[in-house]
């Protein structure tokens, strides 16, 4: 549907600092000045972490994994568009599950092996990681909140960025593109 | 330019206000129908789910948006939260023409007898406001009528022994069951149970222009491609339009009913679509703004006459807030049984809507609309893992192996689940916006695992070897696209927000005609009702004005 925001953005965020407070796109400024990288949002160092964390998520068995599917690509591209809110979540719980990583392994997340990365996430899952750098609750809730994007991403419509080549739909049996029961008419 | 004078206003072009613009255009009486959205479009959302109105993580694609509009939920504890149409919880319907009816999954249920009479049959329920309605089944029986045939019911009401009585059938035949519920068709009927085919606004057969539905499966959260389905978009609407009476003013939202220095109601002011103020008057305005927008809007409307908000001299507008729980159960079955067969929903039965041990109300069961990757992706039993290899493989080996069956849960009312307009918080126009508070009363967990317990029980019937209950997750603040109650009708105005014609008692020429008229939800999806309530509503006001009443 067409929800053309026919008020100057101006003037929608000075409306929205009086009413909504802060919810919305106030801090994009400062978050979008970042070293180059062809992603949109990411560094190629958080991309690196990204990827290996999307991969524990959907690891690639006999179809591809979320890595390959392009989970990473697919939320590059939501945090400039509707997943703005969530920008701050994803540099900070980077930094942080680095941090983790080598506090406990002594080695970045993404260098890591497989088994070794698979502990540490359960550990965050089940909340029982050492608090050291995240607050209280902070590492199960990043971790959440990437595991639905990646869910997102690999099962949701290719057109926004992962599910490479229908890969989730093929997996599942589904004619493609997704549900089109009328395929049996054609 | 001054906006020209009309006989009537109605405002939110969805389940309500579609049937009232019909019934006041054909009666000769000028109307002005606001909505706040546009026209929704197949073409833009057709297969992604992601912006599905199930799923909405990338927004809402029948609106409201996230950029312009935002509520704020009010927890037990008093804290309060401000949440966006994309967030869960933020309870909306839709915004744009037909609102919930374009998207819907268009079960078409009437009420039964014992649906209007709960407080005379159950008693007092701890907790609630529970009352009877001052209309009777029988009151609204001919609404009903209208409703399915003038936009197109479907099904065969003679299987459902539990069916209320109606003066002519449904206007089309019963939709043939898929792979799953002819499954589950012998399995309830070996239990004793009583299944039949889903009653459905959707040509089984060409009906009234449109063709017959070409079952795809894309039946819920997405607009149908063939419009197969009826909603108010493409039967009232429309019809009301070609009278030539009836002005559809879309991307116009009303911010306030306006009073003149007498006390009397004479228009509104709304934000068309450039965003600038305009005003419009009419003789009699009709609210069909849905249960949360519509108070908000009655709330927000204050002056010397009203400074509670129009309607609100009692403290009743907002109250009573209710919506379903759904309850019921998974299976998973040693074969394929989802085969992506539309409309998905297919079979039902009223046999858990009254008349359980212990249970005040009920709900019906029916098996699912959809299945979506995504969605999928959420649905595990407990102790099954949310990532990693077993959690892919449960999707690649389950994702059609697994059903589900549910039911709307009869929601007791609780006065103390509301509507307030927030003090601080404002949408885009500077508007303060909804407040939704309270929450579920006990009586409903009772019910919900009642339920649950049914549901399981005919999975496992069926053949499913595993099973699992999704009854309550918590009481909650009520609402949801099922919302209902906040302008109870009634026939005493100090307990009630407008009489049984859905007249604002403190007004003579304010209407409501929409889920808010419900003094209860019944163990049913609402619409069909709340379109029968409009043709209630707006046939009246019709009647009346063909008299000579105009409502001074
Ligand atoms: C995904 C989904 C599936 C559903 N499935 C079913 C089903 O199978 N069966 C069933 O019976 N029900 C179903 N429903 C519920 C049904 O759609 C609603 O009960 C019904 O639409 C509510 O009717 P209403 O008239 O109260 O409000 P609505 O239909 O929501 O109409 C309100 C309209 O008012 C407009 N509006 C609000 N505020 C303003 C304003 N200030 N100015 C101008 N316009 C305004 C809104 O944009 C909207 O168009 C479903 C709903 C959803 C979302």
């Amino acid at each position: 549907m067409d929800v053309k925001n026919k008020i100057s953005r101006r003037k929608f965020l000075s409306l929205s600092l009086v009413g909504i407070g802060g919810i919305s796109l106030l801090s994009l400024g400062a978050l979008n000045k970042k070293p180059i990288s062809k992603w949109r949002f990411f560094t190629e160092n958080e991309v690196l972490i990204l990827d290996a964390l999307v991969e524990q998520i959907i690891p690639t068995d006999e179809s591809m994994g979320a890595r390959d599917a392009g989970a990473t690509n697919f939320i590059d591209k939501q945090l400039m568009g509707p997943y703005q809110q969530f920008q701050k979540d994803y540099r900070d719980g980077l930094k942080l599950l680095q941090q983790s990583s080598m506090e406990k392994f002594n080695s970045k997340f993404e260098e890591l092996n497989w088994e070794n990365q698979t502990i540490l996430l359960k550990l965050i899952d089940k909340d029982e990681l050492k608090h050291s750098h995240w607050e209280k609750g902070a590492d199960k809730k990043f971790f959440s909140m990437v595991i639905r994007h990646t869910m997102q991403s690999f099962y949701g419509s290719p057109k926004h960025g992962g599910n490479k080549n229908n890969v989730s739909y093929k997996m599942l049996k589904l004619d493609t593109p997704i549900i089109i029961g009328q395929n049996r008419y054609k | 330019m001054k906006n020209k004078h009309v006989n009537a206003i109605v405002i939110g072009a969805g389940a309500g206000g579609g049937a009232v613009a019909k019934e006041l255009s054909f009666a000769g009486l000028s109307v002005v129908l606001f909505e706040r959205g546009g026209w929704a479009k197949y073409d833009d959302v057709y297969d992604d789910e992601l912006h599905s109105q199930r799923i909405r993580a990338l927004g809402q694609a029948y609106g409201p948006d996230d950029a312009r509009h935002c509520r704020v939920i009010e927890n037990k504890d008093g804290s309060t939260k401000i949440i966006r149409p994309s967030d869960g919880g933020f309870s909306e319907v839709a915004a744009c023409v037909g609102s919930g009816t374009v998207s819907y999954g268009a079960m078409a249920w009437r009420f039964m007898e014992e649906d209007f009479k709960l407080k005379s049959i159950y008693g007092a329920v701890e907790g609630s406001s529970l009352s009877d309605w001052p209309i009777s089944y029988s009151d609204l029986e001919p609404c009903y009528e209208k409703a399915e045939w003038e936009m197109g019911v479907s099904g065969d009401e003679t299987q459902n022994p539990f069916s209320p009585p109606r003066n002519k059938p449904l206007p089309m035949p019963p939709f043939s069951h898929n792979k799953e519920a002819l499954i589950l068709k012998d399995a309830a009927l070996r239990l004793g149970w009583h299944p039949f085919p889903i009653p459905m606004l959707r040509n089984s057969v060409p009906y009234d222009n449109r063709p017959a539905c070409y079952r795809m499966r894309t039946c819920v959260g997405f607009a149908c491609p063939v419009n197969a389905k009826a909603g108010s978009h493409n039967t009232v609407i429309p019809k009301a339009i070609e009278t030539g009476n009836c002005e559809l003013r879309i991307n116009s939202l009303v911010s306030e009913i306006l009073v003149n220095d007498n006390g009397k109601i004479y228009g509104v002011n709304y934000f068309d679509a450039d965003n600038k103020q305009q005003t419009q008057s009419a003789d009699v305005l009709i609210v069909s703004a849905s249960a949360i927008e519509t108070a908000r809007l009655l709330l927000n409307s204050k002056s010397k006459f009203f400074p509670n908000g129009i309607g609100n001299g009692n403290d009743w507008v907002g109250r009573n807030l209710q919506g379903h729980l759904y309850t019921g159960a998974y299976g998973i079955f040693k074969d394929e049984i989802y085969d992506d067969f539309g409309p998905g929903a297919s079979i039902a039965l009223c046999d858990f809507n009254h008349h359980n041990e212990g249970i005040v109300g009920g709900a019906l069961l029916a098996n699912e609309f959809i299945r979506m990757p995504y969605q999928f992706s959420e649905i595990r039993p407990k102790g099954e893992p949310y990532w990693g290899l077993k959690h892919k493989e449960f999707q690649r080996n389950n994702f059609k192996k697994v059903a589900r069956v549910m039911g709307p849960l009869q929601e007791m009312p609780n006065f103390n689940s509301r509507v307030t307009v927030d003090p601080s918080v404002k949408d885009f126009w500077g508007i303060p916006v909804a407040r939704l508070s309270g929450e579920r009363l006990d009586a409903d967990m009772k019910g919900a695992n009642f339920i649950a317990e049914k549901a399981e029980k005919w999975l496992l019937e069926a053949g499913a070897e595993f099973t699992w209950q999704t009854a309550s997750k918590g009481k909650g603040v009520s609402g949801g696209a099922h919302q209902a109650g906040t302008c109870r009708m009634g026939n005493d105005p100090k307990k009630s927000v407008t009489d049984p014609f859905g007249r604002v008692h403190e007004t003579p020429n304010l209407f409501v005609a929409d889920g808010g008229l419900n003094v209860t939800n019944g163990g049913f999806n609402p619409a069909l009702t709340i379109i029968a309530l409009g043709y209630r509503v707006g046939g009246y006001i019709a009647n009346e004005w063909a008299k000579g009443n105009r409502f001074k």
